[in-house]
């Protein structure tokens, strides 16, 4: 019996099988005890090989950053001139200067060797609400605020564990381990004891653009922001990537019947 | 490399660089000329796609060092300004950390397959044992590198490895510290690191010439196990080979760039996004995905030195294989018997890695009856499979070849591409 030249590749898709088959299996079983009960499935406007951000879900997910999240949690990685690049919330040049200019920062020193204040440019980092590890746990009774600039690629759950921990304050169900105290219960946090209070809550942030400020809403947009911070450049990754394939995937066409031109002579 | 050459210089100036450099004749003899079985199939493709593999973690590898900064207060940032500042670094990082992921993906392929053709036998023992040195090179700079960029995962992961050392009776302590220069894993430890991950890759270059070169002396082996007898065997590698080995890359690139661009943390351990802690311990430290096996062969055994013993052993058995195996006939398409072991022992490769990246005390199944009965974990199964993975090598390959009674052999390769005996 012969083989056809498709069977004959049949390598590659068992390689391509087992491969993705480790990738989807590995993630949840790396995390002790399976997938987090807690945690809700969220559908991201940026899932998927074509997804891209939200523009005002992002700029919404800014405003609740700005006034609620960075009270606690510093984004060291992420500048004010991020705001206005491509992929992102794309705020315009001008809005991300008067924004930056909105905090004062610390430069120097100067030419009498001190050190000074200054309005905030394009090119600095977000500030930190605290100076250093120590500064915060002083003032938050012990806990460290965990830097936000990659909180979204570091935990199992990605955005959607975001939003689960921001929407999973409940009451402890009957039966559960007392919460000690200074710790609050949260369905999606490992353990169910977080030392964050509840931080966001049903029309806490006053949105520009009319949107309803429900908690889920709020939620949404936050975790939608960090996951930008986090992967600023999904959406030239995803549109490259998209090329790319069609690229290989047309030259590979092209080669296989190179193979066959090339091969005719032998069977 | 090997055998008459059968490159001619075509003209006065070709002639003139022949006689005194014969690099074009080098070229011809081994990339165009050079006679391949004509049987061969497409799991052949794999060592021209670990070429490839290799190429591009030394050009991606190369331009993140220009980058990248081995100083443990600044190497998680100075990886995050790859990803967000450097004009493309973000590919470049992923591809690299990717790359190292489809490099192991391949050579796991392309050492399958040749214990499934029987390509360690004689006369390719020298080729097998520099291939799995290169695999040992592999896994050495794939460790160096995960440590750089200075996750959590990086810093645990290698806490956990240069530890083992410590296991080694008396001298076992200093030889950690001799490492880690210093008492801990700190800047002396991922300098070092850093200065090992770029220079391995070069060693394994030179490795792979030396592999490419016996290769080329003995020839390659094929479906059959059955040696060419003549030009109506083989076809020259070029157009032959290499229009299959460019399809194959080409498929494989695809897989590649799937990872790359639209899953490109999906092979990883999500804790590595996030900065080195030396006071704050992961809950379930893992390797990579490739290394799995021996971590779960590591924890196997009860005694460290054991464990850390056992783990080695079973990447130094790779290199005593050509003589373990008493087979008269190669390929695994003639050996009834050793066919079915042959994916017993792949499937018990696959669970040694799921083993290695759960807990330990995981409760798999629960035996006997519920009050008296014992809980089968995963390290009850780890040890099983361990077990089974030298049974496999040190029992069974030397009394398969004794006991097994092969197949009929094809007269040529050209009679079994012929359809005279059944393939
Ligand atoms: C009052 C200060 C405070 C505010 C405001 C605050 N957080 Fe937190 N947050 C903390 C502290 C402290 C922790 C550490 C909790 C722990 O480790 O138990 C934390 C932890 C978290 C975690 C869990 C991280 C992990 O380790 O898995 C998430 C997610 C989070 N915060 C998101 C947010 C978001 C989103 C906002 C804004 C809507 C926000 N926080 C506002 C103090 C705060
Ligand atoms: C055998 C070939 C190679 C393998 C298997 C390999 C593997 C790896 C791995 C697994 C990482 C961690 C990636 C991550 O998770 O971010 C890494 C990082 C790195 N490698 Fe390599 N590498 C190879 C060759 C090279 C070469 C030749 C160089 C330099 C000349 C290099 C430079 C770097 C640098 C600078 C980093 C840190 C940046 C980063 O983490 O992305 N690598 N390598």
């Amino acid at each position: 019996m012969k083989m056809t030249m498709i069977q004959k590749l049949a390598p590659f898709a068992a390689v391509a099988a087992l491969t993705l088959g480790v990738a989807f299996s590995s993630a949840p079983a790396q995390a002790e005890g399976g997938e987090n009960p807690g945690l809700k499935h969220v559908a991201w406007s940026f899932d998927g090989p074509f997804g891209t951000y939200d523009r005002s879900e992002l700029r919404r997910g800014y405003k609740v950053y700005k006034e609620v999240c960075s009270t606690c949690h510093s984004m060291n990685l992420v500048h004010f001139r991020n705001l206005s690049e491509k992929g992102g919330p794309e705020f315009s040049e001008a809005e991300v200067k008067a924004l930056a200019a909105g905090y004062q920062v610390q430069d120097g020193p100067n030419e009498q060797g001190e050190m000074f204040e200054r309005p905030g440019k394009q090119s600095d980092p977000f500030p930190a609400p605290y100076p250093n590890e120590e500064a915060a746990r002083a003032a938050l009774g012990g806990a460290y605020p965990p830097d936000m600039s990659l909180l979204v690629k570091a935990r199992e759950g990605g955005a959607s564990y975001i939003y689960s921990i921001l929407t999973g304050y409940t009451t402890p169900p009957a039966g559960a381990e007392a919460v000690p105290a200074g710790l609050h219960y949260n369905a999606a946090f490992p353990g169910n004891h977080i030392a964050m209070p509840q931080p966001l809550n049903e029309g806490q942030v006053d949105y520009d653009d009319g949107t309803p400020n429900t908690l889920d809403q709020e939620a949404k947009d936050v975790s939608a922001f960090l996951a930008w911070a986090s992967e600023p450049k999904l959406e030239q990754r995803h549109r490259l990537g998209f090329q790319v394939m069609v690229f290989l995937i047309v030259l590979s066409g092209l080669l296989y019947t190179v193979v066959r031109k090339v091969w005719s002579d032998q069977h | 490399m090997s055998g008459h050459s059968t490159y001619k210089p075509s003209n006065g100036f070709t002639k003139w660089i022949d006689s005194r450099l014969p690099i074009v004749r080098l070229v011809h003899d081994a990339g165009v000329s050079y006679p391949t079985p004509k049987n061969l199939n497409y799991w052949w493709t794999f060592g021209g796609i670990l070429t490839l593999c290799l190429g591009i973690q030394i050009i991606t590898g190369i331009v993140l060092a220009m980058h990248y900064i081995p100083q443990t207060d600044l190497a998680f940032a100075s990886v995050e300004h790859i990803m967000r500042d450097v004009n493309y670094g973000w590919l470049l990082r992923y591809v690299h950390a990717n790359g190292a992921s489809m490099f192991f993906i391949a050579v796991y392929v392309h050492m399958f397959r040749g214990l499934y053709y029987g390509s360690y036998k004689a006369p390719r023992e020298i080729l097998w044992i520099l291939g799995v040195l290169i695999y040992v090179l592999m896994m050495a700079s794939a460790f160096f590198g995960y440590v750089l960029p200075w996750g959590q995962m990086s810093f645990w992961g290698a806490t956990v490895i240069t530890n083992l050392f410590s296991a080694i009776p008396v001298v076992g302590q200093s030889i950690s510290t001799w490492l880690w220069g210093g008492y801990a894993i700190g800047d002396p430890t991922l300098n070092r690191f850093f200065s090992l991950h770029y220079l391995f890759p070069f060693l394994i270059v030179g490795v792979v010439v030396l592999h490419i070169w016996a290769l080329h002396v003995t020839g390659q082996n094929n479906p059959t196990g059955v040696e060419p007898k003549g030009d109506k065997d083989t076809v020259p590698f070029t157009p032959y080979a290499t229009a299959k080995d460019a399809l194959g890359m080409s498929l494989f690139l695809i897989l590649f760039a799937y990872f790359v661009f639209f899953n490109p943390l999906g092979l990883g351990d999500v804790a590595n996004s996030e900065i080195a802690n030396p006071l704050k311990t992961p809950p379930h430290i893992v390797p990579e995905w490739y290394l799995l096996p021996f971590y779960a062969i590591l924890r196997a055994v009860p005694d460290k030195l054991g464990g850390v013993l056992l783990m080695f052993s079973a990447i130094a058995v790779l290199f005593v294989l050509p003589w373990l195996d008493t087979s008269k006939v190669r390929s695994a398409r003639f050996r009834p018997i050793y066919k079915q072991f042959f994916w017993l022992h792949l499937i018990v490769c696959i669970g040694l890695g799921w083993c290695g990246a759960q807990t330990p005390d995981l409760v798999i199944t629960h035996v006997g009856s519920a009050e008296s009965g014992i809980n089968f974990t995963v390290t009850h199964l780890a040890r099983i499979l361990s077990f089974y993975y030298f049974f496999h090598f040190i029992i069974l390959f030397p009394l398969l070849g004794l006991i097994e009674k092969p197949k009929p052999l094809p007269e040529s390769i050209s009679a079994s591409v012929l359809g005279t005996a059944k393939s």
